[in-house]
């Protein structure tokens, strides 16, 4: 297997690593970068556990060859708080109780940032939709989805 | 494994050229799973997206071109496109989450070669074209003759699909594509449906091409369906016979999405709200869309 050294951004932060050619992105941010807040849910791109946000897409980084990442900026669920302060979506997750388990909860919260860095309004049915990849198997999702609304109305109107 | 991330044609082709059990890719939304599945690993991963060619969505003159490798988010995000073709960008936008949207393109999607490809029949009712790159240059052929099989292309080893060339539609032409899967999201076609229309000053359907997806082992034409619609004013009857037609067309299997009777009779409700569905397209930008 070929190794190849990667060279990129990860929650503003310069990075390298070195990774297998075949390696998932997902797998080199937890064992190469120690950055283990995306989770491996499906592997296949089905669940949305393991999604990041690298150049301003949100994606599956089950499904990234890490080497892709050459040059990228990413997102991942790490890079959502300051360093005093949860971000708006995880402040409302926790008190709209929008996880049991929450292996999913790191996949919920970039997706819900990806939505919200389009379309600071969403509706209920623009939520669901934005959300379709990424699975939950504890919430129901009612909570979820009530949560990004909150945590929209919060970044719309800061306190 | 190996990763290559060439920047030119030329140097992919090279590239897949000296290597047997190498591959190309786009979004790997398809490869990925498939190498879990127990698919043997390819020896090089050759990342088509570094590639401007495929990776641009332009219009030259009257001709759209569709870099194969474009994620279809830049394909549905792209408001022109989307006038002219609204039947492909439903296709390619229902193509799963937004994760999957960020990465699927249409040369994946075609390449692949599933009989339940969504964008494959709305690519097909509008003549579609892929441009095709080989040893002896580029070679231009429908998208209709790409697939072969399920899984199985025309394509030789060292070809890629470069780009899609779709003539933008002639005045008053519209397109549609509707698929029925068992949830709102996320999920594979039980069967898909594209029809194109082109109506007259009178609102008389004069062109009609009709396809079908996830009913055969590749995507089926339906011209008596495309027959009984040409002449008519989409009334009962004519929308009855087309339907009829795109039944009888299948070559269905069963499986866990839908039994073979059940995908016979959705293809012809399918085809049906399709044909609908364009000509409302176009009675309701008043003939305006399209480049003539």
């Amino acid at each position: 297997m070929s190794r190849t050294h990667v060279t990129c951004e990860v929650n503003g932060d310069a990075v390298d690593f070195l990774t297998e050619d075949g390696e998932s992105l997902l797998n080199a941010l937890r064992d190469e970068l120690g950055l283990i807040g995306a989770k491996e849910g499906c592997g296949t791109g089905d669940c949305g556990a393991c999604s990041i946000i690298m150049n301003g897409r949100l994606q599956c980084s089950c499904l990234i060859f890490a080497p892709e990442a050459g040059g990228a900026a990413i997102t991942t669920c790490e890079g959502l708080a300051s360093a005093d302060e949860l971000h708006p979506l995880q402040q409302c997750f926790l008190e709209g109780a929008a996880l049991q388990c929450g292996i999913c909860t790191p996949g919920f919260l970039i997706a819900a940032k990806a939505l919200l860095d389009e379309n600071p309004d969403p509706t209920e049915t623009e939520v669901r939709y934005a959300l379709a990849g990424n699975l939950c198997r504890c919430t129901g999702y009612d909570k979820i989805v009530r949560s990004v609304l909150e945590a929209a109305v919060q970044i719309r109107t800061p306190a | 494994m190996k990763y290559a991330a060439p920047t030119t044609i030329d140097e992919a082709r090279a590239l897949l050229a000296s290597d047997a059990d190498a591959i190309v890719f786009a979004g790997a939304t398809d490869v990925v799973p498939q190498m879990r599945g127990g698919r043997p690993e390819p020896s090089m991963l050759i990342d088509l997206k570094n590639i401007d060619r495929l990776m641009s969505v332009s219009l030259e003159g009257d001709t759209w071109h569709v870099g194969a490798a474009a994620p279809s988010s830049a394909l549905t995000a792209n408001a022109d496109f989307a006038a002219d073709f609204p039947g492909v960008t439903e296709a390619a936008g229902l193509i799963g989450s937004d994760q999957i949207q960020n990465r699927s393109s249409l040369g994946g999607n075609l390449c692949n070669a599933s009989p339940a490809a969504d964008s494959v029949p709305a690519l097909v009712v509008n003549d579609a074209v892929a441009v095709i790159a080989g040893a002896g240059g580029e070679r231009r052929v429908p998208v209709a003759d790409v697939v072969t099989g399920p899984g199985q292309t025309s394509l030789a080893h060292d070809e890629i699909v470069v780009c899609f060339e779709l003539e933008r539609p002639a005045a008053r032409t519209s397109d549609a594509y509707l698929r029925l899967i068992p949830r709102t999201e996320m999920d594979i076609a039980v069967v898909g449906a594209g029809v194109r229309l082109t109506l007259d000053g009178e609102g008389a359907v004069s062109a009609a091409t009709v396809a079908l997806g996830a009913v055969a082992p590749t995507v089926v034409r339906v011209p008596a369906a495309e027959a009984a619609l040409v002449g008519s004013r989409l009334d009962d009857a004519s929308l009855a016979a087309a339907a009829a037609a795109a039944s009888e067309a299948c070559n269905p299997i069963d499986d866990k999405r839908g039994t073979i009777t059940y995908r016979r009779q959705v293809a012809g409700v399918l085809t049906r709200r399709a044909a609908g569905m364009a000509a409302d397209r176009i009675r309701t930008t008043n003939g305006q869309n399209g480049a003539s």
